[in-house]
């Protein structure tokens, strides 16, 4: 089972940059997740993105920060798991490590 | 958390921390059976307090310590039982180990080395195929008894029976928990390739059962791929293997139609090919050539497989190419299916009559008998230099040897086909 995991954060609530410890932790659990053979593909994402919203056929661009939503943060995992519970125990550690925020993890099909 | 959830993220905590435990217990007290048996011990304390305290921050090292407690219990009571002087002696060694095991910490397989140590040992050519599967699969792939047996069709004691025999084998044998070195290694690599490549194919086209694909198993040959990738980066066939199952890998979904049908490879929607399973493939393969040296076995067949890969549309496919390949594969690794492959990428190059001569030298061999794949190539060869009869007999024949009732369905059409007189392609 192939599952997207990714953080959300409100746009304006932009922290300090990661410390050194911190991405040393990280490129540590990356591995993990490599060696383990779980992690398909992962990435950064910059800090805010573009909107795109069709209403009645009129395609808006609008470029972010968008202060009233949140976004998505930080990077993303693709992960093939056994089961739901294997995916959300990736997680648990991903966000023990980042500290308090919000992650989400979604089954993805297809592809 | 209610008693289900705690009993999925145990499922999962296991499934993850479980190799890397017996493989840093397996090195503590040099006996796989004994550190199987600890880690299953620590699996139980989990079950029992977990629920009540919660997933404690970090569980793989709270298994490590839970079951390096139980194997000071179990060797205090073996003394108490044994009360030899020279047994004391050796347990109060051991016991001293399990306590300086203790101060490493978080990091319970040694880096890795451990994790790497544990796969040469479950796929160790002193132990019969089957019981290497189960064995690797149980001990690294973090599968139940339950698990495998199903997987493979047969009945659960018989999976448990094999594990069980297999660590006697190892122990018996005094097999050493070490990464070969030197001109071992190039054997018992190999031997670990065969395993992990023995449980894909397995899930890629099923041997028994009704159905014609397991992909449950292929994942597990993948993720096992991919560790042992990321443990032997510099061996060349062990990209090449990676390689290889992700590429065949990213093809699972378009090679089943609607009831449950085989789609032959060049009938496949090409759309439906995973091409993130294919862009790793690709790189797995880069990986393999740029470490040097002719490629191997595994290497060769990935690189097959990425002219599939890398051709939008069957037409643009590179059968020059793909004939060198096997031409070099029939070398390394001869074998009569090998040939037959050769001659159907020989015939796409250069032409039916070439691929036909080759497909000629290959009647007479005994091993391919009743291959229904020979007439059927050879049918289809020869239906394309117009000789309608000689191919319909052939299709017909290839009919009669084939066990998939789909396949057979196929084949009759062909041969109808050849009988109406055109040189019709199916």
């Amino acid at each position: 089972m192939r599952f997207l995991m990714y953080s959300l954060d409100k746009a304006d609530a932009t922290s300090a940059p990661p410390t050194p410890e911190l991405l040393a932790e990280l490129g540590a659990f990356t591995e993990e997740m490599k060696r383990t053979g779980v992690l398909l593909a992962t990435g950064g994402l910059a800090p805010t993105g573009t909107r795109l919203r069709n209403a009645g056929g009129k395609v808006t661009v609008t470029d972010g920060p968008f202060t009233e939503a949140k976004e998505l943060t930080g990077g993303f995992a693709l992960i093939e798991a056994k089961s739901k519970d294997e995916a959300v125990e990736w997680g648990r550690r991903f966000r023990k490590i980042v500290g308090d925020g919000e992650s989400i993890i979604q089954e993805v099909f297809g592809g | 958390m209610t008693a289900s959830n705690t009993q999925g993220a145990i499922d999962a905590v296991w499934r993850i921390e479980a190799p890397r435990l017996i493989a840093g217990l397996t090195r503590i007290v040099r006996d796989v059976g004994l550190a199987e048996d600890l880690a299953q011990d620590a699996l139980v304390a989990a079950l029992e307090q977990w629920p009540e305290s919660g997933v404690p921050d970090n569980p793989g090292a709270w298994l490590m310590a839970t079951a390096k407690h139980r194997a000071i219990d179990r060797l205090r009571r073996n003394e108490r039982l044994a009360r030899k002087h020279e047994d004391l002696g050796r347990g109060l060694l051991a016991e001293q180990r399990i306590a300086a095991a203790g101060s490493e910490g978080v990091d319970t397989d040694n880096g890795g080395t451990d994790l790497l140590r544990l796969l040469f040992l479950a796929c160790h050519p002193v132990l019969s195929s089957e019981a290497r599967v189960a064995l690797t699969l149980r001990l690294l792939g973090g599968l139940t008894t339950e698990e495998i047996a199903r997987a493979f069709l047969v009945a659960e004691p018989t999976v448990a029976q094999r594990i069980v025999r297999a660590k006697r084998t190892l122990a018996e044998a005094r097999v050493p928990f070490e990464v070969p070195a030197g001109d071992a290694l190039a054997a018992r690599l190999s031997s670990v390739l065969e395993v992990i490549y023995l449980i894909f194919n397995e899930g890629y086209s099923a041997t028994t059962g009704d159905e014609w694909m397991r992909p449950g198993l292929c994942e597990d040959a993948l993720r096992l791929g991919r560790m042992l990738a990321e443990l032997s980066p510099r061996e060349p066939e062990v990209h090449g293997l990676a390689a290889l199952m992700e590429i065949q890998a990213s093809r699972l979904r378009a090679r089943v139609g609607p009831s449950g049908e085989p789609i032959l490879l060049l009938d496949q929607d090409r759309s439906r090919w995973d091409h993130l399973l294919i862009r790793r493939g690709l790189a797995a393969l880069e990986r393999a050539e740029t470490l040097g040296g002719a490629l191997g076995p595994y290497a060769l067949q990935a690189a097959i497989a990425a002219c599939h890969a890398r051709a939008r549309a069957p037409a643009e496919t590179d059968w020059p190419r793909m004939a060198a390949l096997y031409d070099a594969l029939a070398q390394l690794a001869p074998s009569p299916v090998v040939e037959l492959n050769r001659a159907v990428a020989v015939g796409m190059a250069f032409g039916p009559a070439a691929g036909l001569e080759l497909v000629d030298a290959l009647r007479a061999d005994p091993s391919l008998k009743t291959y229904h794949l020979l007439p059927s190539v050879r049918g289809d060869l020869l239906a394309k230099l117009g000789r309608s009869d000689e191919a319909r007999a052939e299709f017909e024949h290839a009919a009669s040897l084939t066990q998939n009732a789909r396949e057979r369905e196929l084949l009759l059409e062909r041969a109808a086909a050849c009988a109406r007189g055109g040189a019709a392609k199916a």
